[in-house]
């Protein structure tokens, strides 16, 4: 597949496929933000954890999407962290929103491990992880 | 989330629930197997790829000021905090797939194109479940 690349453009975590994993980033980073922005702004007082939750999970997709388009050795600990805060996001709220209905009244985005945006919440980070993994520094 | 109230046809005719919408997914889909095709035969995003996305864009922005005409004239949407969430992501998506796939002049630009195509109608049926949810 990546046969002609180099073994930099290999390393960086801007190019090739990580360019469309950066897409689906910002998209779900755009409409989580709308989305959650909408909510906070209109209707804040009926879910408010559920709310917050979604915006620290746009939060977190705007700035895993931000750390693996700087590429740099700290856009790649950037991108680690969020990716990682992803899955456990993911998984947590997934299994407590199945455990205990009321916790989360209203859906976020990782409710059901996100079973509402066809579950690509919950694949996403481990795409993340598996990408940084693929272009880690050390030769492999 | 309530995939059923979209059946009921107690709802006013919706504004987004159109031929203008049926056009833009149908684009959309087209767009994004041509893309798959490109991606899988190793081939950057071509001219037809941005082309489209033109098309789709111009479809979804004349699809929004239908909405908004609606919205003018006293209609509003079943779910409006989502619905206005939908609309918003919906009509950046074509103008990210086209910066992201200029950026990438490879295989995988054409993968940008063919995920973005494929998001683009989802979120149109989710738009239009929000506007319908009052009619149920």
């Amino acid at each position: 597949m990546a046969d002609t690349t180099t073994a930099h453009e290999q390393r960086a975590t801007n190019r090739g496929p990580g360019r469309l994993l950066i897409a689906v980033y910002i998209v779900f980073a755009i409409a989580a933000t709308s989305r959650a922005g909408l909510q906070i702004a209109t209707k804040f007082d009926e879910a408010p954890v559920a709310y917050l939750l979604s915006a620290l999970a746009a939060l977190i997709y705007i700035v895993a999407a931000v750390g693996l388009a700087r590429a740099g050795h700290t856009g790649r600990r950037v991108a680690l962290a969020c990716c990682t805060v992803e899955l456990v996001g993911v998984l947590g709220v997934g299994v407590l929103s199945i455990a205990d209905k009321e916790l989360f009244p209203d859906e976020t985005v990782w409710s059901d491990f996100g079973s509402g945006y066809g579950y690509v919440p919950l694949v996403l980070p481990v795409l993340g992880l598996f990408w940084l993994w693929r272009t880690r520094r050390d030769p492999a | 989330m309530n995939d059923t109230v979209s059946t009921t046809s107690a709802a006013a005719a919706s504004p987004v629930d159109g031929p203008l919408a049926t056009v833009a997914i149908v684009i959309s889909l087209a767009l994004a197997v041509w893309a798959l095709v490109a991606a899988v035969r190793h081939r950057p995003p071509d001219r037809i790829q941005f082309a489209g996305l033109a098309v789709l864009e111009v479809a979804l922005l004349a699809l929004t000021v239908t909405a908004l005409v609606a919205l003018g004239g006293g209609e509003r949407p079943g779910e409006p905090g989502a619905f206005f969430g939908y609309l918003a992501t919906l009509v950046c998506l074509p103008p990210l797939a086209w910066v992201l796939a200029r950026m990438e002049p490879t295989r995988w630009g054409s993968g940008i194109v063919c995920a973005i195509c494929l998001v683009t109608p989802v979120v149109a049926v989710r738009l239009q479940q929000t506007w319908e949810v009052l009619g149920g």
